[in-house]
């Protein structure tokens, strides 16, 4: 194998290390002219270190997400040969990462391809991971020169943006759809290149919606923040002019009856998605949100001393504008679903978007009407 | 149990007489939206197809068409208010599009 110069001969200590070394972290890669060339074979661990294990979960929590990367190209993975399989990966370093550990004890070559630094569904979708990269990467890399069979295995959500047939025609190479889940590539492998039903559906379980909470928590913050700070400045003022007293007690209130909202719409509502009644994810949203403000207005005088003896404005208001907060943040989450159209998306907009304003921009005005006619000072 | 999002919205429209039974449409659908039922492809759950646009590509003789996009609420807000950058993240092993 002359052609992977990177390659050592015999695996040892130090090529060991170097292998570890050799996935970029966190550069800022340029467009064009940082991937690896042809001849230019990297070999790679199926080791996470500590370093892939923060920077997958600072990803999640959406640090620096933009430049979390794999230089494009084509990768070893445990000494592969002529007849190991082709393992096709975006250049998002999680999803490399992913596909690393899940190949643990395994051989086979990884062909990166040049996606953005975004997942694969996203990057198909998006129209950057598609038929005409798969090929070029094909010829850049050398890969006929690399392996003897014409067999490329590409991730199931990539045939959104690749068309096997057209793939074969340009490079001759045939496209094989594994499974969704990088998880299942082992059992695929072993199946003789078979995906069954249940490798090439997408599921939505509890715990793949757990772990897309804190990226749902992120930007509901982004909402939630500005308007809480425009309820503390208009919460000063009254009957009374203004008082400091009242904008710490007003605002107070509000940051629990917003923080409820959030919890509502950002998390139980994720959480809690086949179960909550209606197709619409407003709709689903608006249930949790309603349950947190009747939750918040009747029994909080008994255990939360800053809504206590709240008036019957701010009452109404509350009611209002809670529910159509986490109706409003809860269709963040259908970005991140597997279950929506855009078709779909763009009707509930339609008709879900003017009835949160409403509901919102009237709970605001009732709020701040409540403190110039209502009850409390 | 599968979750179905809107009733009847999916452009996605099956032109039987192109079809010529070749089943790549039911091996990339990642919804189980199409099955085979004798020499032809069936659309079998339309509410559950997410317009993700695979089968149509994936068809080379166009028995499918479907208008493809992503269903997501921040995406839309984002090029409407002429964003253009959306990010995306992965599940632990599986994709997903998520707008910040
Ligand atoms: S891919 Fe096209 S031709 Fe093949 S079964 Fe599906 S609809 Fe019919
Ligand atoms: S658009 Fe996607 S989800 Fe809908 S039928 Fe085609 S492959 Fe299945």
């Amino acid at each position: 194998m002359t052609k992977d110069k990177s390659r050592p001969a015999k695996p040892s200590p130090a090529a060991a290390l170097t292998q570890l070394t050799v996935v970029e972290v966190k550069t800022h890669l340029p467009p064009s002219g940082a991937a690896l060339g042809a001849g230019e074979i990297r070999e790679v661990s199926s080791e996470w270190t500590l370093k892939d294990r923060v920077g997958g979960w600072k990803v999640r929590w959406g640090i620096g997400r933009n430049s979390y990367r794999v230089r494009p190209g084509l990768y070893a993975l445990g000494e592969p040969d002529r007849r190991s399989p082709v393992l096709v990966s975006a250049n998002y370093k999680l999803s490399f990462d992913v596909l690393r550990r899940a190949m643990a004890g395994g051989k086979a070559w990884i062909l990166v391809l040049d996606s953005d630094g975004v997942n694969v569904w996203c990057a198909a979708g998006k129209g950057t991971l598609g038929t005409e990269e798969l090929v070029h990467r094909i010829r850049s890399t050398n890969l006929p020169e690399v392996v003897d069979h014409r067999k490329l295995i590409v991730p199931q959500l990539g045939a959104v943006g690749i068309a096997a047939h057209e793939v074969k025609k340009h490079s001759g190479f045939r496209v094989v759809f594994g499974p969704v889940r990088a998880g299942d590539l082992p059992r695929f492998l072993d199946n003789g290149f078979k995906a069954d039903n249940a490798m090439r559906t997408v599921t939505f379980t509890l715990r793949e919606r757990l772990v897309l909470v804190p990226m749902e928590i992120v930007p509901a913050m982004r909402y939630a923040v500005p308007v809480l700070l425009l309820l503390v400045l208009f919460g000063g003022f009254g009957r009374w002019g203004y008082s400091t007293e009242a904008l710490l007690r007003n605002g107070a209130s509000a940051a629990a009856a917003l923080a409820g909202a959030l919890l509502a719409g950002a998390v139980i509502t994720p959480l809690l998605l086949p179960w909550l009644p209606g197709r619409s994810f407003s709709a689903k949203g608006f249930v949790p949100g309603l349950a947190w403000a009747l939750l918040f207005v009747f029994p909080a005088g008994a255990f939360l001393p800053e809504t206590a003896n709240l008036s019957p404005w701010e009452t109404a208001a509350w009611v209002l504008a809670l529910p159509a907060l986490s109706a409003f943040l809860s269709m963040n989450f259908t970005g991140s679903s597997t279950v929506t159209s855009l078709s779909g998306v763009k009707k509930e907009m339609r008709y879900a978007f003017p009835l949160q304003a409403i509901g919102a921009l009237g709970g605001l005005l009732l709020w701040v009407a409540g403190h110039f006619l209502g009850g409390r000072a | 149990m599968t979750l179905l999002y809107l009733r009847d919205v999916t452009t996605l429209r099956l032109h039987e007489e192109a079809c010529t039974g070749c089943k790549v449409c039911t091996l990339v659908c990642p919804r189980d939206v199409l099955k085979m039922e004798g020499k032809k492809a069936r659309i079998i759950e339309k509410d559950a197809c997410i317009e993700c646009g695979a089968c149509a590509l994936n068809c080379a003789f166009d028995a499918i068409t479907v208008k493809a996009g992503v269903g997501c609420a921040n995406a839309i807000i984002n090029s409407k208010l002429g964003r253009k950058n959306a990010c995306c993240v992965i599940d632990d092993d599986r994709d997903v599009c998520t707008s910040c």
